[in-house]
């Protein structure tokens, strides 16, 4: 006997990401999704991100990673509240563990929320978490081909970050062709050099962000 | 690598969905992937074949139905089919589309054998 199910596969984590959503929105909190390679900057970008809107913004952060604390104490020793979720070797994050996560937070006292998901250009794109953009950092070392070879990713992210911008110099990174492979995958999507660490550039990401997030509040107080 | 989480999540709903109709096996699962998301067959197959053993789909036959990407133009409200890079409205080469079809990840149907005694037309 067939019986129809038309149900999503991912059901679970779909119903959750709503709720959480809904409980961003309730408190006003707009939230952040940042994907990215191993190494690529994400941490440093949180900091950058942290020092250009701390003074806006009430900022958390909950760092995603296969092991270790490392990222949260860093974010900690800058006094922006940070938890830390070990997947202990999945490899992205999921909706239930960001509730979890959230609930060590003082949901009342955040205003941005970034989630730094696990370094993974491929899985992470495939699960809703609640938040209002996902987007990636690519960094100039990896190469300007990676938009081939990972399209959804490019695919889906509101915005761009390209990190390391100053070692442009030393790598074999042709802007004009990473720019145009980007535009052909997300036709609209900003693209935003940046130095995290030296912080060039981070001027131009931040205001993009205080934009969206403003835009979010408008939205959701209609 | 998460398509181990995604057989976990088939398995989940279609055991759910059988055992409520008391089914002896499940002999066929249908589900309908998007060519926009991230997931690749052979993984799905493999991860299949790893987790439905000691359960009510082991021996099931997985069927993977692809579901090209389609969007609508916001523009001139053509809808068009589309791989990954050059999303594009074929009737006014338009940028502005939103996506109707091709991120989909559903568990359409299932097939299964239910026990020979007769239905004693309770509701489970």
């Amino acid at each position: 006997m067939k019986i129809d199910l038309s149900k999503p596969i991912l059901d679970r984590n779909e119903r959750m990401a709503a709720e959480n959503r809904a409980l961003f929105d309730e408190h006003g909190v707009f939230v952040l999704d940042l994907l990215a390679s191993p190494g690529a900057g994400k941490t440093s970008t949180i900091l950058a991100t942290i020092g250009a809107l701390r003074e806006r913004y009430r900022i958390a952060v909950i760092e995603g990673d296969i092991a270790s604390d490392v990222d949260a104490q860093k974010i900690k020793a800058h006094g922006v509240p940070a938890v830390q979720i070990n997947t202990g070797g999945a490899c992205h994050l999921e909706s239930d563990m960001i509730r979890r996560a959230v609930d060590a937070l003082e949901i009342t006292e955040i205003d941005l929320l970034i989630i730094e998901n696990v370094g993974n250009l491929v899985c992470p794109t495939d699960f809703d978490l609640g938040e209002h953009a996902k987007v990636m950092i690519l960094s100039v070392p990896e190469g300007h081909d990676k938009p081939y070879k990972y399209p959804n990713i490019f695919g889906r992210a509101e915005a761009v970050i390209l990190n390391k911008y100053d070692t442009m110099p030393v790598f074999d990174f042709d802007e004009a062709e990473f720019r145009d492979v980007v535009r052909r995958l997300n036709a609209t999507v900003p693209v935003f050099p940046m130095s995290a660490t030296r912080g060039q550039g981070v001027e131009a990401w931040a205001e993009w962000l205080a934009a969206r997030i403003e835009a979010q509040r408008a939205a959701a107080t209609r | 690598m998460h398509e181990m989480g995604i057989v976990s999540g088939i398995l989940t709903a279609s055991v759910d969905a059988a055992a409520r109709q008391n089914a002896t096996a499940i002999n066929e699962i249908r589900i309908r992937v998007g060519e926009l998301t991230e997931i690749v067959d052979d993984a799905l197959y493999f991860a299949f074949e790893a987790l439905t053993p000691g359960t009510l789909a082991e021996g099931a036959t997985l069927v993977v139905e692809h579901v090209p990407g389609r969007s609508k133009c916001v523009e001139c409200g053509t809808t068009f089919n589309h791989g990954r890079f050059d999303v594009e409205c074929v009737g006014c080469g338009s940028y502005f589309c939103e996506m109707v079809e091709g991120r989909e990840l559903e568990i359409e149907s299932i097939d299964i054998d239910l026990p020979d005694e007769p239905d004693t037309g309770e509701t489970p």
